[in-house]
Order: structure tokens, then sequence, then C-alpha cells
């Protein structure tokens, strides 16, 4: 295999660093949640996937049943399956690395790695293990400062953790909403949970506006 | 908390999770190919991350609430707005819910 060239060394570094310090706001939200630090961790060990996370220990906090939590999780994680499909061909893996790969398999990876495609096959390979392993890295790390200093601070609101759970939702949602279409279905979304909190059980409106996915998303 | 419901939660969502990646690596590329599935998928991190948003800033359990939360999330879009980079927004709704808390 060809050396790494420093452009995607660069690359991947800089995405693990300011991706894995966001971890800081996940252990946080998990623990104010009332996951322990233990629980915390693991999340970031064996999910690694940021936004399904979130989503988990988000639907808990709102009183939801176990199964919303993780159909919600899983459903935003998805996604993962048609990048692991791009992945698959570049990477061509077999045995435990493929297993590997798999876990490492998110966003940030898989966009690093498409980013370096007209710099060749390895520079994609590389994009793809580099970043993958950075942000598992350091988003386990920061995950534990968040979760021990959340532990330490104590009540939540005093220290603005229950506001920073909903501003990291509207940073992950907000470079999706470039189409005006998607604002359109954003917009529908948030009006649907709103009518539907009082009337629903709770944690299963989140659940329930798959419903205006599919909507949405059945005709072209 | 119930220790069965959080650890039930984080070992089936770990689960889940891993084979939704997996997927890829083992099935043929044209089964996840149908341009339906695709847009669905595409909005469904729309919707589910829309509801988040209004359920962590107003709900609390079945009642909508109005809250230290709600200038959090008004500071959080300002500075999304103002092109700031993702750990300043976080931070951003932190400091101001928390001042408000503070106030209140």
């Amino acid at each position: 295999m060809p050396p790494v060239s420093r452009r995607t060394f660069r690359d991947a570094l800089s995405v693990a660093l300011t991706v894995g310090a966001y971890g800081v706001a996940f252990g946080a939200a998990s623990v104010a949640a009332g996951f322990t630090v233990l629980q915390t961790s693991l999340f970031s060990l064996l999910t690694f996937t940021g936004a399904s996370q979130f989503t988990a220990v988000g639907v808990v906090a709102a009183g939801g049943a176990g199964i919303s939590a993780v159909a919600a999780a899983s459903l935003l994680s998805s996604r993962n399956a048609l990048y692991s499909l791009q992945m698959a061909p570049q990477l061509d893996v077999v045995g435990w690395r493929r297993l590997l790969a798999a876990h490492i398999t998110i966003d940030e990876s898989t966009n690093v790695a498409l980013a370096q495609s007209h710099h060749g096959s390895a520079a994609v390979r590389h994009g793809f293990w580099l970043t993958g392993l950075g942000v598992f890295l350091f988003w386990n790390i920061f995950t534990l400062v968040g979760a021990l200093g959340a532990k330490s601070l104590g009540n939540p609101a005093a220290w603005g953790l229950d506001a920073a759970v909903p501003a990291a939702f509207l940073g992950l949602l907000w470079p999706r909403l470039g189409d005006a279409r998607v604002r359109v279905v954003a917009g529908v979304a948030v009006i649907f949970t709103l009518i539907a909190t009082p009337l629903l059980p709770s944690g299963t409106p989140i659940i329930a506006t798959v419903l205006v996915a599919f909507i949405a998303g059945w005709r072209r | 908390m119930n220790t069965v419901l959080t650890w039930s939660v984080l070992l089936a969502t770990s689960a889940a999770c891993y084979l939704i990646k997996l997927v890829g690596y083992l099935v043929p590329a044209r089964w996840l190919a149908n341009a339906r599935f695709q847009r669905i998928n595409t909005l469904i991190p729309v919707v589910l991350l829309s509801a988040l948003v209004v359920t962590q800033a107003v709900a609390v359990k079945s009642h909508l609430v109005i809250d230290p939360r709600m200038a959090g999330v008004g500071a959080a879009l300002a500075a999304l707005v103002a092109k700031a980079p993702f750990p300043v927004v976080v931070l951003c709704a932190a400091l101001t819910s928390a001042l408000v808390y503070r106030l209140s």
C-alpha cells in the first residue's frame, strides 16, 4: 500500500478532532438522561454513531419506552447501511477487517473517504480508516470527559446541559436543510410533534414522525 | 432510573446499529438501490431530528412547557445562522440556558 499523503492525513485528523470533541456533549447528555458513566462510555464504544446515541438517550430522557428509543436510534442509523454499500467495493475487505470496517462506517469516515476519490483508491482507503479510527479514539475519550464532567456538576439544568441536547440535535439537523422540500418536511415534523406530544404516550411522537418521512418520500 | 431499561436500550441499540452498518458489506448493491427507499431514507434523519429538537426543547414527558431551554435553543439557532462551528453552537445554548436559569 502506498504511504498516506499529508493531505489525507490532515483531512482525517481535523475531522476526527472536531467531531470527537463533540463527544463531550454526548457524555453530558447521556448522564443527564440518567445513564451511568459506564453505560455512557459503552454507548460510544459499541453503538458508535453519534446522532443515534443522542436519540437513544433523548427518547429515554423524554420518558419513552425502551422499544421507542431503540427503534428511533436504529432508524436514524439506516443511512449507515447506504454508506457501507458505497464503501464495500472501495475497501474490498474480508474477515475481521470487514467486521471492523463496518463498525467505523459512519458519516465522517465515509464522507472524508469519498472526498479523496479524485486522488486515487489508496487515498480513499486511507481516508476511511484514518478518519474512522480517529473519530473512534477522540469520540470515546471526550465522551468519558463529558460524562465525568456532568456527573460532578450535579443539576444539569443549572449548567444549561438540558439545552445543550436540543441544540446538538439542531446542529445535526441544520446542514440537511439546504433543500426547500427538506425544510418543508422538517417544518411538518415540528408541527406534528408539537400536536402529538400532549396526545400520545411520551417518547412515541418522535418515532411517529417517521410517517411524515414515508408520506413525503413516497412520491418523487 | 430503571437499570433494566437503560441496559436494554444500550445493548439493543448497539446491536441494531452495528448490524445496519454491516448490511452494505454483505448484500448485493442493487438491493438498496431503489429510488423510493433512498428518498425516504434521506428524510428519516430530518423528521427524527426535528422531533427531537422539539421534545428536548419544549416538552417534559407529555406536557409542553416554556423554560430556560427555549432560550438556549434560540441562542443555538442564532449561532447556526452566524455559521458558528458545532461545539460553539452547543456551548452558546448551554451558557444562555444556564444564565436564564439562574436569573429566573
